[in-house]
């Protein structure tokens, strides 16, 4: 992919793969879900050719989405480790919504309200995971009790609702940033961008000399 | 398994229209199995083998006399047996035909997300439309009595359908045709009710002062209703639900979730709408490139260069 | 059945013992419930096992296998010491007052006139007092000590309570509860009905077994009535139309016997056929023994049964032993003295005792013909199964021809149910393939036979070509021709009385009262007589209308003799013809002639007052406690320990046995002790399965997929054995492998002071079908039979029984 000269990588292409992979997981997932969820939206099953195939895609999409995933949280859980940053970047969420970022202290790579986005949906995938095993009916519908299934299905339906509102707060806030969308398709952001939203991310970088998406060890620079 | 009857629905699985019939003049039908008249001799279970076209696979002696070893998508009747010692310490053998109860209130129906998989005629009788299942096994969690079972060859629920097909036109079911004992009756629920009151006299005659009819409150009665000589213990007989009803965990589930989520989802889109109307798109302004290329040029400038201002 | 199926709804009380009704007749058994939801009737169930009829009997108690005698003849005494009988009725309609011949006695066990080493009685004296006139002494004060009344009471005194429960193992409170309901039926209007099966007559006392019950019965007077009656439910379709047409080695058809070797002329064979009445008055309806067998003979022989060659009774077989059953049949094929056998719907390797003699026997065989319409184990004995069958085939020279026959639903036909109804069906479907009905096969053979001695002679070629087959089309005579010969018709114009004609030459008779002793009629099978008349075939009927309600309908199809429902329904009408239970009459005096709702039983118009009895058959017209000679074990039931049993007689440890049973040497080297085989062995049927029929049809063998045996909890608990876990159960003759069902319905019981196990083997399974492949209960099941009509002792066996690694442990 040409990157324009100056600009910074934001994500490389096999995090941006790995993130449309899930991407596109997650929408079908919510598709077939929500088609099975409540009768006004059945018609979602239309997508998949008929309710059956709905049915039976379902956990399979999950499971992809479950490794997929995986490969998101190896690749991001230490740029997303909560700090102080966090918490005074969220007292100025105010200023942050308004547009307004000068004097909202600086964050590094990610903000808390993207850390919350990827903490949320560490813990929901899973649960989602565990969940829509026991409700597999095909493969482990003898495995456990009726009992345990039911609360099963309303575990994962609950789990469902809540990654559906963090996946909209996630897909809005990268309408409402601007360049984000880039950062996703073609990895790339420029230098104002990472000024502007990921100040210490951009400082880190320029400060080793690195042009994305993590600072060079400068250490290991040192030894050559 | 069919869909002969659909005008006569007043229960719609995964709809929000309103069913076609009320129940208005139709009366309600009810099998009577009693259970006190019952010799187990499983020519009800061969009947609805015969009548529906169904056979299971050859299995094995499980350690009773229940064959198959339990409900399975060929198997939409079972006799379940127990050897019961009771108080006296004189054995009973309790034999209970085991199937769908045809609940007032069906939790099947209640669970089922597919529209029209499972309906409920008025006269009762819960059916699944087999066209329209799409093999989810909601149902299964939804059912208090544990009954549907989903095939693993089809991917679609199976469960007794009353004969549905049968009684559309006046026929008994074919488990009531073979009994010959008259343990399994079929009617009005009104008679069946009246008669089952007659048998109950006649049990508390004979000693069994628990006798009672089993049609319990919590689904809003069944269509499919026992005479017991232990009203007082249903579970005695192979696990048979002591006061069933849907779980409270169905009923959260497909009850007030449902609109809240909608509604949260309607509420963010909403809301990221309204930020974008008021605030508008956050987007990189020229003195931010320009101040990242100061930085930048710092970086490149002697190391001596200070410390950027804040 | 003396009474009929819908008729057991009349009963006040039901007692199955001797048989499992809901089990192996689950049709019938409707008839049980009926009359306890609306005659208010209590079920009784006495059984080994807690069986699925006990599980709606309003009371159940257990009993030892085999011990049945001793818990009758308990009741028996009961009965008379609480003098809970019909006084009336009793002693009026039984011979109660009757006096017995002096030289009768029983002592420790036996009779008097036994023989060591024939094992038989000389029966002379089982008689009773004649007097000049060749009638039988009576004594209507029931004073004499030789009334049978204080005969019978002298020998059941020994059953006491505390006796009958220390051999039947039922427990004493158990026990007279039973006696207590059983005697509240001595009311005159009140009923029990007797229902039974083959858990009495396959016992070494199966025949006694049975008339114990009619005693009770009889003293209770509940024989001729509404809701009572000796009802043997008969375990197959049609097979009490195989004893009506006698289809047994030593009679033939309507009950008559085949001559005995001693019995070279007719006059010697009809010298002890005719029986003449006994008491002053009686029918004694066997004196028209000779009408009937000579109207057989015509149908057999036609022209060529004359007066002059004696109806041609030269050309019947003259037995020379008692009878050729099928155990005797085996023993004879076992030492090569039988070398051909056509098997015809029978399935002996898996139907009769000892599996491993049944092989021995068949694989010594020149040739086996099976007809059959399923492949059958009987047909495969050659076939190596393993330990299932273990067969040499190589070793084998018999050749077996398999001859797959129709079905009852692929051909026009009747079958005769428990309750003598003959009910006509009509072919449903195309047989199968190739096969063929029975009559078509028998036919071919006939033909081919006939022509051989034709051509050939041999040493006795008349009774094959003098035989009548004057069949409209002789390869397959139709199922109608067949009837209407059953029935009969007159040979020659039959006048009546006035010298009118009565029936013309050539038509069919309506009754058996039409029979000629001088040749002008035929017919053959006397008791079929009334059912294919001029008006039609009366089988064929289908009329529901029971004018009383009271499971009468005699409109549809037929009943054997004449159309009569109920037997000695004379019975149900007291001596002066008014009936006991006003409620449910049968038939009554009106003052001129016996009406009612059954055919009576009984001479239309004789008077009350003339004082004929109303068991017609029997030459003293009344019922028998004391059978004279008619049983070959005793004019009373005595208790005799099964063949293998595991204790020793309390009664007289001298006679542990039945006396009279015959047993062949080979076969006793093959019972078991006690001290080997320590529990008692029981076999029976399942509600899913029909014998070894059913295991072929897929929803059976869905319903029933496994060979298993069941055992009580405590002795599964001593033998370490685990429900569902493979046992091994063994007898002296052969053992089996299958699963094991522990079960709480079977409990022991206290015999002797010990306790007793049993062992129950449900008996469907072999190694052709669709059902999971097993051994068949009688690999271990003894080759012995009831003393008098030889049907072989499933019931009561001992065995031992293990647990084990499964069929793969076997080598």
């Amino acid at each position: 992919m040409t990157r324009p000269l100056g600009t910074l990588i934001r994500n490389d292409t096999a995090t941006r793969i790995n993130h449309w992979i899930t991407a596109l997981c997650f929408v079908l997932l919510v598709i077939s879900g929500l088609s099975m969820f409540h009768p006004v939206l059945y018609w979602l099953s239309a997508f998949f050719g008929s309710g059956q195939w709905a049915r039976q895609s379902h956990p399979w999409i999950g499971v992809v989405l479950l490794l997929s995933y995986s490969g998101l949280i190896i690749q991001f859980w230490r740029d997303n480790l909560w700090n102080m940053d966090d918490v005074r970047w969220m007292m100025a969420i105010r200023r942050v919504l308004a547009n307004d970022e000068e004097g909202v202290p600086e964050v590094a790579r990610f903000n808390a309200g993207q850390k919350f986005v990827f903490w949320s949906m560490a813990v929901l995938v899973p649960v989602l995971f565990i969940t829509g095993l026991i409700i597999w009916e095909y493969y482990f519908g003898t495995w456990t009790s009726i009992p345990t299934q039911r609360a099963a299905l309303l575990i994962h339906s609950l789990c469902a609702i809540a990654a559906i509102l963090v996946w909209i707060v996630h897909v809005y806030a990268a309408i409402w940033v601007r360049g984000s969308m880039r950062a996703m398709t073609q990895g790339y952001v420029t230098p104002g961008w990472a000024w502007r939203h990921h100040r210490k991310w951009f400082r880190s970088l320029v400060a080793t000399g690195s042009s994305g998406p993590r600072p060079n060890d400068v250490r290991r620079e040192a030894g050559e | 398994m069919t869909n002969y009857q659909s005008q006569n629905f007043i229960r719609i699985s995964a709809t929000t229209m309103t069913p076609p019939a009320t129940r208005n003049h139709e009366a309600e039908m009810a099998k009577l199995i009693d259970v006190t008249r019952c010799i187990g001799c499983k020519a009800c279970q061969a009947a609805c083998m015969e009548w529906n076209n169904l056979r299971s696979t050859v299995g094995t002696f499980n350690g009773t006399l229940e064959n198959p070893a339990d409900l399975d998508p060929h198997t939409w009747t079972l006799m379940r047996f127990t050897e019961h010692e009771n108080d006296k310490g004189d054995l009973e053998w309790l034999i209970r035909k085991d199937g769908c109860m045809h609940c007032e209130d069906p939790g099947c129906l209640k669970a089922c997300p597919a529209p029209g998989a499972i309906v409920q005629y008025e006269n009762g009788i819960v059916d699944f439309v087999s066209e329209n299942c799409i093999g989810c096994g909601f149902c299964v969690k939804g059912c208090p009595f544990n009954i549907p079972r989903i095939s693993q060859v089809d991917h679609k629920s199976y469960k007794c359908t009353l004969c549905s097909d049968r009684v559309a036109v006046n026929l008994e079911p074919a488990c009531v045709k073979a009994c010959p004992t008259g343990a399994i009756l079929f009617g009005s629920k009104q008679n069946m009710t009246d008669w089952a009151g007659e048998r109950v006299e006649d049990l508390k005659s004979r000693g069994f002062a628990n006798a009672g009819l089993y049609d319990p409150p919590g689904v809003g009665g069944t269509h499919v209703m026992y005479v017991l000589h232990h009203a007082d213990t249903p579970s005695i007989y192979s696990d048979l639900p002591e006061n069933p009803k849907i779980s409270a965990t169905v009923e959260f589930w497909k009850g007030l979730i449902k609109p809240v989520a909608l509604a949260s989802f309607a509420a963010a889109v909403v809301t990221g709408f309204m930020h974008w109307v008021i605030a508008g798109p956050n987007e990189v302004q020229p003195e931010d490139e320009e101040a990242a290329d100061r930085i930048i040029e710092g970086k490149n400038a002697p190391k001596s260069s200070p410390e950027l201002p804040t | 059945m003396t009474n009929t199926w819908q008729d057991i709804k009349n009963a006040n009380v039901v007692l199955v013992m001797g048989g499992n009704a809901a089990e192996a007749h689950p049709c019938g058994f409707k008839w049980v419930i009926e009359a306890k939801i609306h005659n208010g009737a209590k079920l009784i169930v006495v059984d080994p096992r807690f069986t699925r009829t006990a599980s709606v009997a309003d009371f159940y108690a257990p009993i030892r296998p085999g011990t049945d005698i001793a818990f009758l003849s308990g009741v028996i005494r009961y009965l008379l010491e609480k003098d809970q009988v019909q006084h009336e009725y009793v002693r009026a309609y039984t011979n109660a007052s009757l006096i017995v011949k002096e030289g009768f006695s029983f002592k420790d066990g036996l009779f008097s006139g036994y023989n060591a080493e024939t094992h038989s009685y000389d029966k002379t004296d089982w008689q009773y007092e004649l007097d000049e006139q060749g009638f039988a002494k009576i004594d209507d004060t029931w004073e004499n000590p030789r009334c049978v009344i204080n005969l019978m009471r002298q020998h059941v005194d020994r059953y006491t309570p505390e006796m009958v429960s220390r051999i039947c193992g039922t427990p004493i409170d158990k026990y007279l509860t039973i006696c207590n309901l059983i005697a509240g039926t001595s009311l005159p209007d009140k009923a029990m009905t007797s229902l039974f099966a083959l858990g009495w007559t396959q016992h070494s006392v199966g025949s006694q077994n049975i008339r114990t019950m009619a005693m009770v019965q009889l003293l209770l007077g509940n024989i001729g009535v509404s809701g009572g009656g000796m009802n043997a439910l008969r375990g197959h379709s049609n097979i009490q139309g195989l004893t009506d047409v006698g289809l047994l080695s030593n009679q033939i058809p309507g009950y008559l016997t085949l001559p005995k070797d001693q019995e070279q002329t007719f006059d010697d064979y009809m010298k002890t056929r005719q029986f003449k009445p006994l008491r002053p008055n009686q029918m004694s309806y066997w004196q028209n023994y000779r009408k009937f067998f000579v109207s057989f003979q015509k149908t057999m022989f036609g022209d060529a049964a004359t007066a002059e060659n004696n109806w041609a009774y030269d050309l019947l077989p003259k037995l020379n032993v008692p009878m050729y059953d099928i155990i005797k049949a085996f023993e004879m094929m076992v030492h090569g003295e039988i070398n051909g056998y056509i098997c015809q719907g029978f399935n002996p390797l898996q139907a009769f005792p000892e599996k491993n003699k049944i092989r021995r026997g068949l694989s010594k065989l020149k040739y086996l013909v099976v007809m059959d319409p399923l492949d059958t184990e009987t047909s495969r004995f050659w076939e190596n199964v393993g330990p299932l069958n273990p067969s040499d085939p190589a070793k084998i020279e018999t050749e077996v021809f398999q001859l797959p026959t129709t079905c009852f639903a692929e051909e026009d036909g009747t079958l005769v149910n428990s309750a003598r109804w003959l009910q006509w069906h009509w072919k449903a479907a195309e047989p199968p393939a190739k096969a063929k009905s029975d009559i078509w096969i028998m036919a071919g053979i006939f033909h081919r036979m006939r022509e051989l001695y034709r051509k050939e002679g041999g040493a006795f070629p008349d009774p094959i070509l003098k035989l009548t087959w004057n069949y409209t089309d002789p390869v397959e005579p139709s199922a109608d021709e067949l009837a209407k010969e059953m029935n009969g018709r007159a040979r020659a114009d039959l006048k009546d009385a006035s010298g009118a004609i009565a029936v013309k030459a050539g038509q069919q008779l309506d009754s058996f009262a039409q029979l000629r002793d001088d040749g002008t009629t035929e017919s053959g099978c006397w008791i079929f007589t009334g059912s294919y008349t001029e008006k039609g075939n009366m089988m064929a009927r289908r009329d529901t209308h029971d004018p009383r309600d009271q499971g009468i309908t005699p409109d549809w199809a037929w009943s054997w003799p004449a159309n009569r429902r109920i037997l000695y329904n004379r019975a149900s009408a007291d001596v002066a013809g008014n009936p006991w239970n006003p409620a449910k009459p049968i038939i009554q005096w009106d003052g001129s002639r016996w009406v009612g709702i059954d055919v009576p039983d009984y001479g239309p118009t004789i008077k009350p007052s003339d004082g004929v009895g109303p068991f017609i058959m029997n030459a003293e017209g009344t019922g028998r406690f004391f059978a004279l000679d008619q049983m070959v074990d005793g004019p009373f039931p005595e208790h005799y320990e099964p063949m293998e049993s595991p204790v020793e007689n309390l009664l007289h440890p001298k006679v542990q046995n039945n006396p009279a049973a015959r047993v062949f040497a080979d076969d006793r080297a093959d019972f078991g002790t006690p001290e080997q085989f320590p529990y008692v062995g029981t076999t029976y049927r399942l509600t899913e399965h029909f014998h070894f029929w059913t295991k072929h049809a897929l929803i059976n063998a869905i319903l029933q997929p496994q060979e298993f045996i069941e055992i009580g909890e405590v002795l599964a608990n001593e033998k370490g054995i685990a429900n569902n876990g493979w046992v091994r159960v063994s007898s002296k003759r052969g053992h089996m492998i299958c699963k094991a069902y522990v079960t709480k319905r079977i409990k022991p019981m206290t015999v002797a002071g010990k306790p007793t196990h049993v062992i129950g083997v449900p008996l469907h399974w072999g190694f052709t079908g669709l059902a999971k492949k097993g051994y068949g209960a009688n690999i271990l099941t003894p080759s012995v039979g009831d003393a008098n009509t030889q049907t072989p002792e499933f019931k009561a066996f001992l065995v031992n029984i293990e647990p084990s690694n499964g069929p793969e442990g076997e080598v």
